[in-house]
């Protein structure tokens, strides 16, 4: 959606967070800013000089450089390579370029490597490359689209140093995130957007997360906690011995999930927690029978679905909130009726027989745009022209319509406004008390925590360690997803234990525990209090 | 809402509309280019293309070429290129031809064991692309190209005298034995040349194409496929199943392409019998935006710009500059398309961002009052 009547103000050598719930409107002012997109009206200045972004060309001139949230690199070349590419003309690509990468490197505290693999690469490191990239262009003013949505928190930390090294250096750094915390931390000042305008500025200094939380949505933020347990002893999904692998474009086969088991109870919501590309991904593409397994059972209410295709598996009552609804949860250029059909055309009131029935599924399709308050003119137009909250209410709708025995919600809330993050965990825990099985995986690890009975962490294509959500901590956990820590996650006192049947061989580092800072803790978890 | 559909149908509309001025466009310059006036040989077009018997010769060749246009927008719907139309029409008339000329049992039976053996045959040939793609992962686009020249090869093989050709030792012409008149299908009688009978298969075929697509469940999950791969295979649609299904029936449909000529028309498979319709069927569905009215709108253009440019020579134009039109509409309506698409998707962006915006202006008024 659009911006109207912005008006912000960027000091140099600073870090200016630009804070606002998701779809305020704040990737569109960036994408501004960067020339991705024209304004209607309005002007930019940069350095006292009013100029016009025709495209990214033009910003880049100026010396205005974008890290954004999904990084653009080729995994198959060097860091060397990524960084130099399109811009051959600077540095070269030799001897000089590596130079010009090393003396940047060091200047900031990135410690890049030129000639390691990006697919080697971890997604900090590849963070630093992006981030390289653009300073090696001759950028003064950097643009990070929410640079810690992939991170964990230790991670975050060590980001925030290197931005304190730019700043230090004289760049300015402009901030987008809708973690309260996290900008609380680094940010020099702060701009507030909300529904498209700036609403306010607000000292870090003298601000508290709530009130930031107040100016962001007008209201308080809502809390991902689950009160009651409503977890009971009949297992809904049994997983046992599960075990996939992937070959890859040179014909090289990898194990993506090894000897995954886990039960989940009617009732009952098991989060998985790790870092991005750990077998999260191909756990459920397993689960929904999207990708062959090798090896391992899989059984739904007591009926075994390891050789059930996608659509019975649909039918006896899985529901998908996937990670990538774009690519996995919408047709993006048909009507909303006709996704409301996707995914479930066999079933009632989509068809009738072997006939769609076009009318019912339409009726049905108000009746979601109503109950689930998704924001449309109406039910023709197209699912690509609805916001990224609101093609999520519909997917939720949609899913929650089948009643669903297991419901795998990836991501349910990313990309979400804070409104519609609050009524998809309402929905999660209403449809939990009534029996609803969950699997949830989520980065969001105070949503994880909040939400989840029981919690698992996945590492290397591996359950690692597992932790009771009530009273550990996001670093705690941040540290398992590492791979820092492993076997049962205990707060604070006392020695881990490894559960029988742990099957990582034992590594020579003891699993280790962080000592939980307080301030680390509000850090990660204030925005939600 | 209504305006929504309103504003649909319009863009819908002005993508073909488009492509057609600048095709006309084009080869007014190419016209003025090699000095000849350009709206006298669009003027001797119209009248010409539009005498009677040009409008049965338009119907005639509109035909084969609207269900040309429907085999490939089979393909198209699932986001596959069957270029090999072409192939599988004239080895599925072929064969078709060979079945009907050996046997001579009443037309009511012959006639449709001729049309489903067509059918069949075209269904293999395309099935053979399919099966490649899923289990090979070939490109349609090469195999089927691949199996166009297969096709000729297999039908220069067995149109031979003692294989299943005769020769006439007149004419010197080699072609499948002559279906026997009980076989050949009705035509509708006019003052001059008679409308093929086949015809009504063809309304009936883009009426099936029509109700499969949009209204059966089998047809929303192929129309998902083609929308989005991963997301209609995250919806539980097997995605491999569907591109050998897809590649059948565009097959099947291709089979029906050669059939008016067979069945009206020649009622024998010779050297003459005509080629290309698979090419000219790419084109048509192309223009016809994979609508079954709109490949009938294009089927016919394509037929009477053909029909077009006989006129055009008898009046010392050179008919290539048909050509010209047609290979400009082409080029044109590719790029039409992607940029009322585009224009399409933002326009309806801005417009519900703008609706919801004025919505949520008129709550805050409300809560303010």
């Amino acid at each position: 959606m659009a911006n109207h009547d912005i008006a912000i103000t960027v000091r140099s050598g600073t870090v200016h967070a630009l804070v606002g719930e998701n779809g305020a409107g704040k990737s569109t002012l960036m994408k501004i800013l960067y020339g991705m997109q024209k304004p209607d009206e309005g002007t930019i200045t940069v350095n006292g000089e009013q100029v016009a972004f025709g495209d990214p060309g033009d910003a880049i001139a100026r010396g205005i450089g974008m890290v954004h949230q999904h990084f653009m690199l080729a995994d198959n070349l060097t860091v060397l390579e990524n960084v130099v590419l399109g811009s051959e003309k600077a540095y070269g690509i030799g001897a000089r370029a590596r130079a010009r990468i090393k003396e940047i490197s060091d200047a900031y505290g990135l410690g890049v490597r030129p000639d390691a693999l990006v697919e080697d690469l971890g997604v900090a490191d590849r963070q630093r490359v992006e981030i390289l990239k653009v300073l090696y262009r001759g950028a003064r003013i950097l643009i990070l689209d929410e640079p810690t949505a992939v991170l964990v928190p230790q991670e975050v930390e060590a980001l925030f140093e290197n931005l304190r090294e730019l700043k230090a250096e004289g760049l300015t750094v402009i901030f987008i995130s809708h973690k309260l915390g996290e900008v609380l931390s680094v940010a020099d000042a702060i701009t507030v957007i909300r529904r498209g305008t700036t609403v306010g500025d607000a000292d870090p200094k003298s601000t508290t997360a709530k009130q930031l939380a107040e100016l962001m949505v007008g209201s308080e933020l809502p809390s991902p906690e689950t009160r009651e347990s409503t977890v009971t002893t009949e297992p809904m999904l049994t997983v046992q011995g599960l075990r996939m692998s992937d070959t890859d474009s040179d014909g090289v086969e990898r194990i993506v999930l090894d000897d995954i088991a886990f039960t989940i109870h009617k009732g009952e919501v098991l989060g998985i927690a790790g870092v991005e590309g750990n077998g999260q991904a191909e756990l459920v593409e397993a689960v929904m029978g999207m990708r062959a397994l090798n090896a391992g059972v899989l059984t739904l209410d007591g009926r075994d679905i390891s050789r059930t295709p996608t659509r019975a598996r649909r039918e006896q009552g899985i529901g998908y909130i996937p990670e990538d609804r774009h690519r996995h949860g919408l047709l993006l250029e048909a009507p909303l009726w006709e996704n409301r059909i996707l995914g479930h055309v066999t079933e009632r009131p989509n068809s009738r027989g072997v006939l769609i029935d076009p009318g019912a599924a339409r009726r049905d399709t108000e009746r979601i745009v109503r109950e689930y308050d998704v924001r449309t003119p109406g039910i023709e137009v197209t699912a690509a022209s609805l916001s990224g909250g609101n093609q999520q209410k519909l997917i939720v709708g949609r899913e929650m319509s089948h009643l669903p025995k297991l419901l795998i919600a990836a991501h349910p809330t990313r990309g979400v406004d804070v409104g519609a993050q609050a009524q998809i965990w309402d929905q999660i825990r209403a449809a939990r008390r009534d029996g609803l099985a969950v699997l949830l995986i989520s980065a969001d690890l105070d949503e994880l925590i909040g939400l989840s009975d029981t919690l698992r962490v996945m590492y290397r294509g591996r359950l690692v360690a597992d932790a009771d959500p009530a009273t550990i901590t996001p670093e705690e956990l941040g540290s398992a997803m590492t791979g820092a820590a492993a076997g049962h996650l205990v707060h604070e006192q006392g020695a881990p234990q490894e559960p029988a049947g742990e099957p990582e061989p034992a590594p020579p580092a003891v699993p280790k525990q962080l000592a939980p800072e307080e301030t680390a803790a509000e850090k990660a978890g204030g925005e939600d209090r | 809402m209504k305006k929504f559909d309103k504003d649909r149908a319009l863009l819908g509309l002005a993508a073909p509309v488009l492509a057609v001025l600048g095709g006309l466009i084009v080869t007014g310059l190419v016209l003025l280019a090699s000095g000849k006036e350009p709206f006298h040989a669009f003027h001797l077009m119209l009248t010409y293309g539009s005498k009677s018997d040009s409008q049965v010769y338009i119907l005639n060749k509109a035909t084969p070429y609207y269900l040309s246009g429907l085999a490939v927008a089979i393909g198209f719907r699932m986001n596959l290129f069957n270029i090999g139309v072409d192939g599988q029409y004239r080895l599925a008339a072929f064969f078709a031809a060979a079945v009907g000329g050996s046997m001579s049992i009443p037309g009511a039976i012959q006639i449709p064991v001729i049309i489903l053996t067509a059918m069949a045959v075209g269904a293999a040939w395309a099935a053979i692309a399919g099966v490649l793609k899923v289990t090979r992962g070939v490109s349609e686009v090469i195999s089927t190209i691949m199996l166009n020249s297969l096709a000729g090869i297999v039908i220069g093989y067995f149109l031979q005298d003692g294989r299943l050709g005769v020769t006439d030792k007149l004419a010197l012409t080699t072609s499948t034995k002559p279906l026997p008149s009980g076989s050949h299908l009705f035509n509708f009688a006019t003052q001059t040349d008679a409308v093929d009978g086949f015809i009504v298969f063809a309304g009936v075929a883009g009426l099936v194409y029509w109700f499969v697509l949009s209204r059966t469940r089998f047809g929303f999950d192929l129309r998902s496929v083609g929308r989005s791969e991963s997301a209609a295979q995250a919806g539980g649609v097997s995605v491999k199943k569907m591109i050998v299904i897809s590649m059948v029936l565009s097959g099947a449909m291709a089979g029906l392409v050669g059939m008016s000529t067979l069945l009206n028309e020649s009622y024998k498979y010779s050297t003459e019998f005509p080629t290309g319709i698979g090419f000219t069927g790419i084109a048509v569905a192309l223009l016809g935006r994979n609508n079954p009215i709109g490949i009938a709108v294009g089927a016919l253009l394509w037929a009477f710009l053909e029909r077009a440019s006989n006129g055009l020579e008898f009046e010392g134009y050179d008919k290539e500059i048909v050509g010209v039109i047609q290979g400009a509409i082409v080029l044109a309506v590719v790029i039409a398309y992607e940029v009322v698409r585009r224009y399409g998707l933002a326009r309806q962006q801005r417009q519900v961002g703008a609706e919801l915006a004025a919505a949520g202006s008129v709550q805050k008024q409300e809560v303010a009052a």
